[in-house]
């Protein structure tokens, strides 16, 4: 045996921080946060992707006797609009940057687990953005057959314009994207599990870090289920395989020579990872506002434990629910009842949720800042979209509203709008941490404003639609006389849509206006409890000198006899406030006073 | 409720107007959680277990999610079975016997026989290359009777499971060729590394998994 010197760790070698070059500072970097800027632009710029492919979508709807758009490049630009919005904006901010960049942050730890991973993440996410985006300039276009990309007609390339290359090239960038999200969700489980500062146990979590932990659960189990189908299509698709093209599918009069397989089959794998990724949608979310709330109400949150378990609760029933979304599919009406219950049964955990944020907002002296508006807005979409879940879980209801503009109502408030405004909330709440500055509060309230306004004017007419009976997908409603007295409707959801896309220019340019020239951050802007706020404005590389220990959960608000309306879970418990918080790690419980 | 965690006070159950009092007691106290846990600073070495544990279970997720819709196509009528390749019985074998010897080697390392470690994660490895070998050679068999991938369903799913576990595999074989040669250099030390542990865990997984494949497609 020659020399046996362990070779050393990456994290080792991480922990000297060397002086980088601008490549492995800027582009590949391993430091958490860099990362997370990264995922952060990258998303944001897809974000205004989908928010002009919806303008275009709306801009036809308005008049669609004029034909501004052909029938291929509408139902294009609608499922490019799903399929950024949910898989490269919302999914892969919430985690890519909101787990990247919070979990060692409020975990006390100096990076992730697995710096290296980590960066491959953001590296295999890249790609999958340039093969969707190249998609937009292929022969017949990107993908046109919804976000869900049913088969049979997604697997036959003849089938349809929106079902050429443009549909592979969707099916092989949601397979590298849901590869990266795995390799976040690992690190992130390992990290939130293995590196956690002394003192902080997972019963004193911020409540942000337990919605990224259990949706990188969900993930886990969810997401391989999606490649599993993604690798099945794409089979279908170049290798005349019949995984889900049953036999006498006849296209223009031609049997394709496929057989054997069953249609049916693509929906329930993609429902069963779809429900659980909408839920990846928001618990994330449920954390990030559940801390905002808490910090501007100076408050602890309303029942800490419920919070977390009903997060879990939620991420349990995702995969029980997954047939809700199939009530048409002409499932055993016995096995539609079980959905229906199994869907009804998550009110409950949504309710206690929704409850404890509403407690914790009670009596408390609150600050109104921007985040705590887009908190409050989010618990206002969560109950708007949630009240018309309960309609559409009811599969007899279903039955009429299904793939009605009642369910494009329904989700943009439950999940889209609710997830975009925890992600407002989030970044001008942590804002300082990211680029050590303040963003600008008065421009943030008029884009709370419109965007609030905007939210509602947009999506809450579409409820009327979808009673009126239009269907979601639907190129030309001025055709259907049934639905001309809705056209008006239509033309209002286009000005409302035109209003709020605008106003979210505000924020771009206070994002980047703040970044480069907002007032420099104090470490602890908001007075905030949880470890972050310990760490300087902008976090260095390796986050603290020394490694915090942690005292106390992260919800000290408004303590009696403290000298200050928070107390960070770093500060032990000082003899002066022994009486009220006890001593640490003394082993008994200090009483009242 | 913040009390649930709070010393039983009746002034903990009044949240003023001056917000709630609730939880910094009980939180204060911990759950136990201070100072007995395990300081977590520096990188614990279970993280790259944990890690790889987390890998398995999202691996496992993408077979399980192949196998359920394999079942749910068998409920076709006229259902199809290809001929069983003999070759996938010696498959079999050589698979277990790599897991095997990989298994004794970790076991040689730990019990100080650096040498012993050496040859039977060696032979672990290119029982490795044997078995995707032998695959190839499983289709190659079945290509010759005309069984393709597009045949029908159920060769479908043969060559897409074999074909799933044998990239998988092929990761497996990556992770040899990053640990043999380090192993054959000495960078190993009794009682064990971290790397040999993962790969290892990684490898008897991989034989489980085609075990599962193999019954599931044959024998179910």
């Amino acid at each position: 045996m020659a020399t046996a010197t362990a070779p050393a760790t990456p994290h080792e070698a991480h922990a000297a921080h060397p002086p980088e070059s601008f490549i492995r500072h800027y582009i590949f970097s391993l430091d958490h946060k860099m990362i997370g800027k990264q995922y952060y632009f990258v998303t944001l710029f897809m974000a205004l992707v989908g928010g002009g492919l919806a303008m275009l979508v709306r801009a036809h709807l308005a008049a669609p006797e004029k034909g501004i758009l052909d029938p291929g490049t509408y139902l294009a630009a609608a499922t490019m609009h799903g399929t950024v919005m949910i898989f490269f904006f919302l999914t892969t901010i919430l985690t890519g940057f909101f787990g990247n960049f919070l979990i060692p942050l409020m975990i006390g730890a100096g990076d992730m687990a697995f710096p290296f991973l980590n960066m491959l993440s953001f590296w295999t996410f890249l790609p999958s953005v340039l093969i969707l985006l190249a998609s937009f300039f292929v022969p017949g276009g990107p993908a046109g057959n919804g976000w869900t990309s049913y088969a049979p007609l997604s697997a036959l390339p003849q089938a349809s314009p929106g079902s050429g290359l443009g549909q592979t090239l969707w099916l092989v960038a949601i397979f590298i994207l849901m590869t990266s999200s795995l390799f976040g969700g690992l690190n992130f489980l390992t990290t939130i599990i293995n590196m956690r500062a002394r003192g902080l146990s997972m019963g004193r979590l911020p409540l942000t870090i337990w919605g990224i932990f259990i949706t990188a659960i969900l993930a886990l189990l969810s997401f391989p289920v999606l490649m599993s189908a993604l690798v099945m299509l794409l089979l279908d698709r170049t290798a005349g395989t019949s995984f889900f093209v049953p036999a006498g599918v006849l296209i223009g009069g031609k049997v394709v020579p496929h057989a054997g397989g069953e249609a049916l089959l693509w929906q329930h794998l993609f429902w069963f990872f779809g429900h659980p990724e909408v839920y990846i949608l928001i618990l994330g979310p449920m954390g990030i506002v559940s801390d905002v709330i808490s910090t501007f109400s100076r408050k602890p949150i309303f029942g800490y434990t419920a919070m977390v378990l009903s997060m879990a609760a939620i991420g349990f029933l995702s995969f029980l629910v997954w047939g809700h979304h199939m009530f048409v599919s002409g499932m055993n009406p016995i096995l539609g009842a079980t959905f229906t219950i199994s869907t009804m049964i998550i009110a409950i955990p949504s309710a206690i949720k929704t409850f404890n944020w509403l407690t914790t907002l009670w009596q408390a002296r609150i600050q109104f800042s921007t985040a705590l508006l887009y908190a409050v807005a989010f618990v206002s979409l969560f109950v708007t979209g949630g009240l018309s879940g309960i309609f559409l879980a009811a599969s007899p209801v279903d039955l009429y509203f299904h793939d009605t503009y009642f369910v494009v109502a329904h989700f943009h408030f439950v999940m889209a709008s609710a997830a975009l405004f925890s992600i407002f909330a989030g970044t001008y709440y942590w804002f300082p941490k990211l680029f050590g500055r303040m963003m600008n509060e008065t421009l943030g309230k008029i884009h709370f404003v419109l965007t609030f306004i905007g939210i509602y004017a947009t999506f809450f007419p579409m409820h009327f639609l979808g009673t009126h009976g239009m269907s979601r997908r639907l190129y030309t409603p001025s055709t259907y006389p049934f639905l001309a007295s809705v056209q008006p409707l239509d033309v209002f959801i286009s000005a409302s849509a035109f209003m709020l896309g605008a106003a979210q220019l505000i924020f771009v340019y206070n994002f980047f206006a703040s970044a480069l020239r907002g007032p420099k951050a104090e470490p602890n802007p908001w007075h905030a409890n949880t470890l972050e706020w310990t760490a300087d404005s902008p976090p260095p590389h390796g986050n603290w000198p020394e490694p915090p220990v942690v005292y106390r959960w992260p919800y000290d608000y408004s303590v009696p006899g403290a000298a200050e309306d928070y107390i960070p879970q770093t500060v032990p418990a000082a003899p002066a406030l022994a009486g009220h918080a006890g001593r640490a790690g003394d082993g008994h419980r200090g009483g009242g006073s | 409720m913040p009390t649930e965690f709070v010393a039983p006070t009746k002034t903990k159950a009044a949240p003023g107007r001056h917000g709630g009092p609730g939880g910094s007691a009980g939180r204060s106290n911990g759950d136990g959680a201070w100072p007995s846990r395990a300081p977590a600073s520096s990188v614990p070495a279970n993280s790259a277990a944990l890690g790889m544990a987390f890998a398995l279970v999202a691996i496992a997720m993408l077979f399980v999610a192949f196998t359920t819709t394999y079942l749910g196509h068998r409920q076709d009528v006229g259902w199809k079975q290809i001929p069983l390749p003999w070759i996938l019985w010696l498959d079999t074998g050589i698979l277990v016997a790599s897991s095997a010897a990989v298994e004794w080697g970790r076991r040689r390392l730990r019990s100080g026989d650096t040498m012993g470690f050496r040859r039977a994660l060696t032979t672990g490895g290119g029982l490795g290359v044997a078995f995707l070998a032998g695959q190839l050679l499983a289709w190659q068999q079945l290509v010759r009777q005309g069984v393709y991938l597009s045949s029908h369903p159920h060769s479908s799913f043969f060559y897409l499971l074999t074909g799933a576990h044998g990239v998988h595999l092929l990761g497996g074989l990556v992770a040899f060729a990053v640990i043999l040669p380090r192993a054959w250099r000495g960078t190993y030390t009794p009682p064990g590394s971290v790397a040999v542990n993962v790969t290892s865990t990684y490898w008897h997984f991989l034989t489980g998994l085609w075990l599962y494949v193999f019954i599931i497609l044959f024998w179910l």
